[in-house]
C-alpha cells in the first residue's frame, strides 16, 4: 500500500469514526477532555504507524482501542494526583435506559450535550464541530471569523463547565426535547455549511463525510422528532443542497455557480426526497402551522430545484420567500442573499443598492465582496468589480471558489 | 452535587406577601422531593459589613463589598444530580419569587 494510500486512510478513518471513538470514550470514560485528547492521539498513533504496519483490517476498532488504552494511561496518570481522584467520573447518566421509540445513539447524547442550553450559542457550535464533526481549532475558527486563540479559549471553557456544572450526558426527555432540537438544527446546519463550502488551502472544496453526517444525524433526530417541522425543514434544505453537489465543482475544481450547474448532474432522488418534505410543511403551513427559517430556506431551494433551466426559475416566488425570511430572521447574511435573488427580478442596479448598505456589518464577509463583484460586472463597470473580487479572493477560504473568483476577475474586459 | 441557586434582585424591595406564599410552596415542595438543603433571605446590602483581617489591623468597612444594581437578596442550596434538574428547579425558583436566579455549582 502507497503512503497516499495510507493517508487517505487515516483521513477517511477520521471522516468516518471520529464521532463515534470520542462519543464512546465520554460515555465510558465521563470525560468529554479525556475522550477528546484520547480519541486525538489514536489518530496521530495511527498516522505514526499505519504507514510501517499497514492499514489495519477495522480501521474504527483499531482506533477505538488505541483511544481506550489512551484514555486509561492519562486517568492512571492523573489518580496518581490527589486532587485528580475526586474527579474522576465528570459525565453523568442517572437516567433508567431510554424507553422504547427513542432512539438512543452515543453520537446523539454527545451532541446533545455540546447543544446545551447552559452553554452560548457560539459555544455549541464550536464544541459540536470539534467533538462531534471532529473539526480542528483552526478550521472552526475559520468558519466562524475569529482568532485561533479565542476559538481555542471558548472550547476549553465549555469542557470545564460541562465538568464542573454536571451537564449530563444523555438524550433529553420528551418533554425537553422540542426546545434542545432547535438549538442543535442550528449546530447541524453549520456543520453542514462547512461540509458544503469547506474552509482551508489543504481542504478539499466540499466535504462530502461533513455534509453526509450533518444529514445523518438530522435524519436521526427526524425519526426521533417526526412531527417537528423545522427538523424536516432542515432536512430538506440539506436534501436539496446536497442534490446539487455533483455539480457544483467543475473537472478542474472551480465552483459552478447555479446560473452554470448542469442540472442534469444533479440527484434526483435526494431532490425527489426534498420536495415531498417540502410539500409536508407546506400542507402544515396551510394549515396555520406557521413555518420557521428552515422551513423557508428549503422552500426556495425547491424553487430552485423545480427549475428544469435557470430561466424557467419563479424568482419573484424567491423573493417573496426571503421577504418571509427576512421578517423572521433580520441578519445580514440573509438581506445578502434576497439582494440575489433581486437581481434577478429587479435588475442588478437595485440590488446592488440593498448590498451596499450591508458594508458595515459584513465588510469581513467574502460572499459580499463576491456578490458585488458580480453585480458591478453585469453593471460594466469593471474596475470598482475588479476591486471586489480582489477583496473576495483575499477573503474567501474555499478553494474551488478561489479558483471560480480568480477566473471571472481576470476575465474582465 | 450540591448546587448554589442565587437570587438576583434590582429593586428595593422585600418580597411581596403573594411573591413570599409561593416562595414558601417551592420550598415545601423542594423538602418533599428531597432537593432542599439550606435557603435563606437576605438583609439589604446597605447593612453589609465588610471585614479585611489580612493586614496588621482589622479594617472594617462599611457598605457592601462591591456597589451595583443587582444584588443577591437571598439563595438556596440544592441538591441535584445534574445541571438540568437544577436548572428547572432555579426556572420553578424564578417563577416563585419573582426574581432572576443565578445556578452556580459547588466544587
Amino acid at each position: 500500500m502507497s503512503l497516499v494510500d495510507v493517508r487517505e486512510a487515516v483521513t477517511r478513518a477520521h471522516h468516518e469514526e471520529w464521532a463515534r471513538v470520542v462519543a464512546a470514550l465520554a460515555r465510558r470514560f465521563g470525560d468529554l477532555d479525556v475522550a477528546e485528547e484520547a480519541a486525538a492521539e489514536a489518530f496521530a498513533t495511527a498516522v505514526e504507524r499505519w504507514p510501517a504496519d499497514g492499514v489495519p483490517p477495522n480501521p474504527g476498532a483499531w482506533l477505538t482501542t488505541t483511544a481506550n488504552r489512551k484514555a486509561i494511561d492519562r486517568i492512571r496518570r492523573e489518580s496518581k494526583r490527589p486532587d485528580k481522584q475526586k474527579q474522576a467520573q465528570m459525565l453523568y447518566d442517572d437516567d433508567p435506559p431510554a424507553p422504547v421509540g427513542v432512539i438512543d445513539d452515543d453520537r446523539l447524547r454527545l451532541i446533545f450535550t455540546c447543544c446545551h442550553p447552559a452553554l452560548a450559542m457560539e459555544t455549541r457550535v464550536a464544541l459540536t464541530l470539534r467533538m462531534v464533526g471532529g473539526l480542528t481549532v483552526p478550521e472552526i475558527a475559520r468558519a466562524f471569523l475569529v482568532q485561533e486563540t479565542t476559538m481555542g479559549k471558548r472550547i476549553t471553557r465549555a469542557k470545564a463547565k460541562i465538568k464542573e456544572a454536571h451537564i449530563p450526558y444523555r438524550v433529553p426527555s420528551a418533554e425537553d426535547l422540542p426546545a434542545r432540537v432547535s438549538g442543535v438544527l442550528a449546530v447541524l446546519y453549520l456543520v453542514f455549511n462547512e461540509g458544503y463550502l469547506a474552509t482551508g488551502p489543504d481542504t478539499d472544496p466540499v466535504r462530502h463525510d461533513l455534509t453526509a453526517e450533518a444529514i445523518r444525524l438530522t435524519r436521526l433526530i427526524r425519526a426521533l422528532m417526526p412531527e417537528d417541522g423545522e427538523v424536516a425543514g432542515l432536512l430538506a434544505l440539506m436534501l436539496l443542497t446536497e442534490a446539487r453537489r455533483p455539480a457544483r465543482i467543475s473537472a478542474n475544481g472551480e465552483l459552478v455557480t447555479l446560473d452554470e450547474q448542469d442540472r442534469g448532474a444533479w440527484d434526483a432522488a435526494l431532490i425527489t426526497e426534498g420536495h415531498r418534505l417540502v410539500r409536508e410543511r407546506l400542507a402544515a403551513a396551510a394549515a396555520g402551522v406557521a413555518p420557521g427559517r428552515y422551513q423557508i430556506l428549503a422552500a426556495i431551494n425547491a424553487v430552485h430545484t423545480s427549475a428544469r433551466d435557470i430561466r424557467d426559475t419563479d424568482w419573484s416566488q424567491v423573493v417573496a420567500l426571503y421577504d418571509q425570511l427576512v421578517r423572521l430572521d433580520p441578519s445580514p447574511i440573509v438581506a445578502l442573499n434576497r439582494a440575489v435573488a433581486v437581481a434577478e427580478l429587479d435588475g442588478p442596479e437595485v440590488a446592488l443598492t440593498s448590498v451596499d448598505r450591508l458594508e458595515d456589518r459584513l465588510a469581513a464577509y467574502h460572499a459580499y465582496h463576491a456578490t458585488r463583484a458580480d453585480l458591478l460586472r453585469r453593471l460594466g463597470r469593471s474596475s470598482e468589480s475588479r476591486a471586489a473580487y480582489d477583496q473576495a479572493i483575499e477573503l474567501a477560504g474555499n478553494t474551488a471558489e478561489t479558483a471560480y473568483l480568480t477566473r471571472r476577475r481576470d476575465q474582465l474586459g | 452535587m450540591q448546587y448554589l441557586v442565587s437570587v438576583i434582585d434590582d429593586t428595593a424591595g422585600l418580597a411581596t406577601s403573594d411573591e413570599q406564599a409561593a416562595i414558601d410552596v417551592f420550598n415545601d415542595q423542594l423538602k418533599a422531593d428531597g432537593y432542599w438543603v439550606f435557603a435563606g433571605g437576605l438583609g439589604s446590602p446597605s447593612n453589609a459589613t465588610v471585614v479585611d483581617n489580612r493586614g496588621a489591623e482589622i479594617v472594617f468597612t462599611d457598605g457592601p463589598f462591591v456597589e451595583s444594581k443587582e444584588h443577591l437578596a437571598g439563595f438556596w442550596i440544592l441538591e441535584a444530580p445534574d445541571l438540568d434538574v437544577a436548572l428547572k428547579l432555579a426556572a420553578q425558583g424564578s417563577k416563585a419569587c419573582n426574581r432572576k436566579i443565578e445556578v452556580r455549582p459547588f466544587l
